[in-house]
């Protein structure tokens, strides 16, 4: 019989992939049953109006649709769209607007009728009386007195203003050798995942079985908020999240429509299906970032940072989303990166303004953290004339600190940031670039290099750190069962949508069972088949998902082994897994089929003590601290001083995700990250004007990156497992995004630095760069 | 009114909406959902198929504008139950994560090769100008289009 070979470690070819290459994976869009209806949301076209009335009359004349609904015919009929991050000040966030829009784009109407057309057609027939109010889109602006106020219940713009302070900031900034002051912008972007959101709804009146498919990253929590929202009861709401083209964050959310689909459908008889439409993607998706910092960094000549002081204002937009208000935290805990920085205090104020609501996108948080720490270190090294490796070096937190306590109240797991710096530098060959960089500059060339050292947050856990209001935790659920015929199902509550997670996880149960990789199903996103989880962000799938299936296999493992000793007769501790077979660790040719102890356990014709029929576990994993990837990213640019474009010489990145389990994948995560990083560092800025209509709303206006806008990225990795979990996995689904953005800023700069620019505000599009070198030159 | 045409080397008929998108008339009349919306303004490229031997968005189609025509679609790329080179590129260099542009771009890369059977890096990212990916950075999907030109320039020396 042939040798299972192992499978962790190796670069798997995918399991998801065979259904996504031929066109036959089913995305929400895909769903089709019998009588479905069409939904159409008409849309706000203000920034910020009164709605004196709404006119359905002829809309819901036209042949063909069911039904037109308003904000006013769902009043004590559909809760509100639910935030559970705490704020002072939360605004009741209906459905569908009542009395007044505060957003271009929010939800004003929906049709339903046979045909999306039809539906459309209908929109067209709506009339609705607006009162235009001004509208507020700078959120410092939006802080000012006689600023238009969006919930008026609360009399001002603010949602909440936190703060954090620490008198040692104090006393370091009176010892330092310079306070070096800054503005640092974080702009709005848009997490535009390829597929946009949509959600299809059927009520089963007999069976009083309500059933969601959604383009979710969260399926369990949402049914959770659906309960509430429609006061129905969560035995009898089935949420599947089917393929998922994509997430980045704003599909980890609870949204207007889902409930609505779900309402229309309940009160209709029919299914209902709403598919989103990018432009509506855009207005009515969550945007992240969007957070301006102040920041007052106390240094010592050495390059020796020893204090960070911030104040942040960060834009919310008009309603709170389920999280709205608890990223910011994130940027502020996490800012003092890789560094041993002593002292840190911040504050946040954050802020309502007439758009999109914010909420997590790819790092939420994060991003913005290492943006600002790694500014720093770059404003340092100017600010002294230093090199700026040499300051990260002289600041790291060394590798014998950990765990280690940050100035932010955070336990930093494990790490070892100077080795990934060294090796980073050395494979980009960082004296020769700089060498070359020089002779570039005699020739009037501008060749910049850019570091980013970075740290950020992963499988955010132990529960208590969550929200209160969050139904479930930071922890993560798994069932795995061995089937009667020996081929094992795996239940993960995380909701994997292209992490690859199928593969990863049949990977794991495969090496631990000695079985072959096709004998493992991994199973996710329906909440009739699998047990309560808590879904897929935060780089938490393998992180939190992982070790959950681990307790599960050892649990399965266990009951086997007791089994098999029976029948071998040898203590169960000397037994292992291995070629489908359990067998003698220390002699693995005496051993039973694996097929022989499943036999005996459905079979179970003779009755073992102590054991009871069947083989499945389940577990819930509660993580006891969160896990710290890091690593470094150097970027080579040239600038050109005529265009302000931006060209790549060289991109690399060292990125330490703690151990591989599937090395092409965690490929994939950090390239997808870097672009999406690099996407923010240079081309990517969601812009409304001042009377909040929203200029970027299609794919011409944003500037998602195209193939030939980004690099070939060199990648290599260093290896530092973390102690938080059995796996010794970190997680990878943001690093590349969190490195990436501040590295490019940072080697824009450096290309800059002849002409005495030390910093501009992302994106660096060419018409800022060049404005900035015009600038400097005239100046000069 | 009456449409006929050839999709996947199967002729049909049927009576559609004059104003019906190629890209709705193949997914909801047809019935095949491989061919992605993601835009529906020309601009992503995620409902990229070939009309007559050549890719075109069909968000941007009427499907009356496809009378008579051959259509191809992800689901016909695959012959007798042997994958197409690019949908085994795209598999074996992890040319995806998602999923939702990789009809789309397989149908973009297939185009492509038909006109430069080896492209270079800069080449096929120029040619993959409208078709976009959030998921991947590309990388990958450049690696899985240079292994699929490869494999179909042995095949045909073979
Ligand atoms: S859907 Fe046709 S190009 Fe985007
Ligand atoms: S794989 Fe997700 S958009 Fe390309």
């Amino acid at each position: 019989m042939a040798v299972i070979p192992k499978f962790v470690g190796e670069r798997i070819k995918r399991r998801e992939d065979p259904r996504l290459i031929t066109g036959t994976g089913m995305y929400v869009d895909d769903v089709r049953l019998p009588g479905m209806l069409s939904a159409v949301v008409l849309r706000s076209p203000h920034a910020h109006a009164k709605i004196n009335s709404i006119d359905l009359s002829k809309a819901r004349a036209l042949k063909g649709v069911v039904c037109v609904l308003s904000g006013d015919d769902l009043r004590d009929k559909v809760g509100p769209v639910p935030c559970v991050a705490p704020a002072d000040h939360v605004p009741y966030h209906p459905v569908l607007a009542q009395g007044k829009v505060r957003f271009v784009g929010e939800g004003v109407a929906v049709a339903v009728a046979s045909s999306p057309y039809i539906a459309q057609d209908a929109l067209d027939l709506i009339d609705v009386d607006y009162d235009p109010l001004d509208a507020v889109v700078d959120p410092e602006k939006a802080l000012e007195p006689g600023a238009p106020v969006l919930h008026e219940e609360f009399g001002n713009n603010s949602v909440t203003f936190a703060s954090v302070p620490n008198p040692a900031v104090d006393e370091a900034m009176r010892k330092a050798d310079k306070i070096i002051k800054a503005r640092l912008v974080n702009q709005r972007l848009a997490p535009i995942p390829m597929e946009p959101r949509g959600a299809v709804a059927r009520w089963d009146g007999g069976y009083k079985q309500l059933t969601v498919w959604s383009s979710t990253q969260i399926p369990h929590l949402l049914r959770s908020q659906l309960a509430e929202m429609l006061k129905v009861g969560e035995n009898r709401i089935r949420v599947i999240a089917p393929e998922v083209g994509g997430g980045f964050g704003c599909k980890l959310n609870v949204y207007a429509e889902e409930a609505l689909v779900a309402h229309l459908s309940m009160t209709l008889g029919k299914p209902v299906k709403w598919i989103e439409r990018r432009r509506e993607n855009f207005a009515g998706t969550t945007h992240g970032r969007d957070q301006i910092t102040y920041l007052e960094v106390a240094a010592l000549k050495d390059g020796t940072v020893t204090a960070v002081k911030a104040h942040f204002v960060c834009d919310m937009g008009a309603y709170l989303q389920l999280l709205t208000p608890a990223i910011p935290g994130f940027s502020g805990l996490m800012m003092t990166g890789c560094y041993k920085i002593p002292a840190l205090s911040f504050d946040q104020q954050m802020v309502f303004t007439n758009k999109m609501s914010t909420d997590a996108y790819r790092g939420a948080g994060r991003p913005e953290a290492c943006y600002i720490a790694e500014r720093v270190m770059d404003m340092v090294a100017a600010e002294f004339g230093l090199d700026p490796a040499d300051v990260r070096r002289k600041n790291f937190i060394p590798k014998e600190a950990f765990p280690a306590p940050t100035a932010g109240g955070l336990v930093y797991d494990s790490g070892d940031y100077e080795l990934s710096l060294n090796k980073a530098l050395e494979i980009v060959g960082y004296q020769k670039v700089r060498a070359e960089q020089e002779a570039a500059r005699k020739q009037g060339r501008y060749i910049g290099i850019g570091i980013a050292s970075y740290v950020e947050i992963c499988g955010i856990g132990p529960s208590a750190l969550l929200p209160p209001k969050l139904k479930g935790g930071g922890w993560e659920s798994a069932t795995i069962r061995m089937e009667p015929d020996c081929k094992v199902t795996v239940l993960t509550g995380v909701s994997p949508h292209g992490q690859g997670q199928e593969t990863t996880f049949a990977q794991i149960v495969a090496d631990e069972l000695g079985i072959d990789i096709d004998d493992v199903n991994v199973v996710h996103g329906d909440t009739a088949v699998v047990q309560y989880g808590i879904g897929t962000f935060g780089s938490r799938g393998t992180t939190v998902g992982g070790p959950a299936l681990m307790m599960s296999v050892g649990k399965l493992q266990e009951k086997m082994k007791k089994i098999a000793s029976t029948m071998m007769e040898v203590p169960p501790d000397q037994l292992i897994f291995t070629n489908r077979t359990v067998a003698l660790a220390s002699d693995p040719s005496k051993s039973i089929p694996l097929q022989q102890v499943v036999d005996a356990a459905y079979g179970y014709k003779q009755p073992i003590p102590g054991v009871e029929p069947g083989l499945d576990a389940t577990s819930f994993y509660e993580p006891q601290n969160c896990t710290f990837p890091f690593g470094t990213h150097v970027a080579v640019v040239e600038v050109d001083p005529e265009t302000g474009v931006v060209k790549f010489l060289r991109y690399v990145a060292v990125d330490d995700c703690g151990r591989i389990l599937s090395p092409l994948l965690v490929e994939g995560q950090v390239h997808g990250g870097i672009a999406q990083g690099i996407a923010q560092a240079l081309y990517e800025e969601v812009v409304y004007d001042e009377s909040g209509q929203l200029l970027t709303a299609t794919l011409m206006d944003y500037a998602v990156p195209k193939a030939h806008m980004l690099p070939r990225y060199e990648l290599s990795a260093t290896v530092t497992p973390s102690p938080v979990n059995v796996l010794g996995v970190k997680g990878v689904g943001e690093a590349g995004t969190i490195g990436s953005t501040p590295c490019v800023v940072s080697a824009v700069m450096d290309a800059l630095k002849p002409f005495g620019i030390r910093h501009i505000d992302m994106p660096l599009k060419p018409e800022k760069v060049w404005r900035a070198i015009r600038d400097a030159q005239q100046k000069g | 009114m009456r449409l006929s045409l050839t999709i996947n080397g199967e002729r049909r008929e049927d009576d559609i909406d004059p104003r019906t998108l190629l890209v709705h008339y193949l997914r909801d009349i047809a019935g095949l959902t491989g061919t992605h919306v993601g835009c529906e303004t020309s601009l992503c490229g995620a409902c990229t198929v070939h009309l007559n031997g050549h890719a075109v968005k069909s968000c941007t189609v009427l499907a009356v504008q496809a009378e008579g025509a051959e259509i191809t679609t992800i689901e016909g790329l695959a012959r007798g139950g042997q994958l197409h080179p690019l949908q085994e590129g795209f598999w074996e260099e992890h040319g995806l994560q998602c999923g939702y542009c990789t009809p789309g771009m397989i149908m973009a890369a297939a185009d492509l090769l038909a006109r430069n059977r080896n492209p270079t890096e800069t080449q096929i990212r120029e040619a993959l100008e409208g078709n976009l990916c959030r998921c991947t950075g590309y990388q990958h999907i450049i690696n899985a289009i240079q292994s699929a030109a490869a494999k179909m320039r042995t095949q045909k020396a073979a």
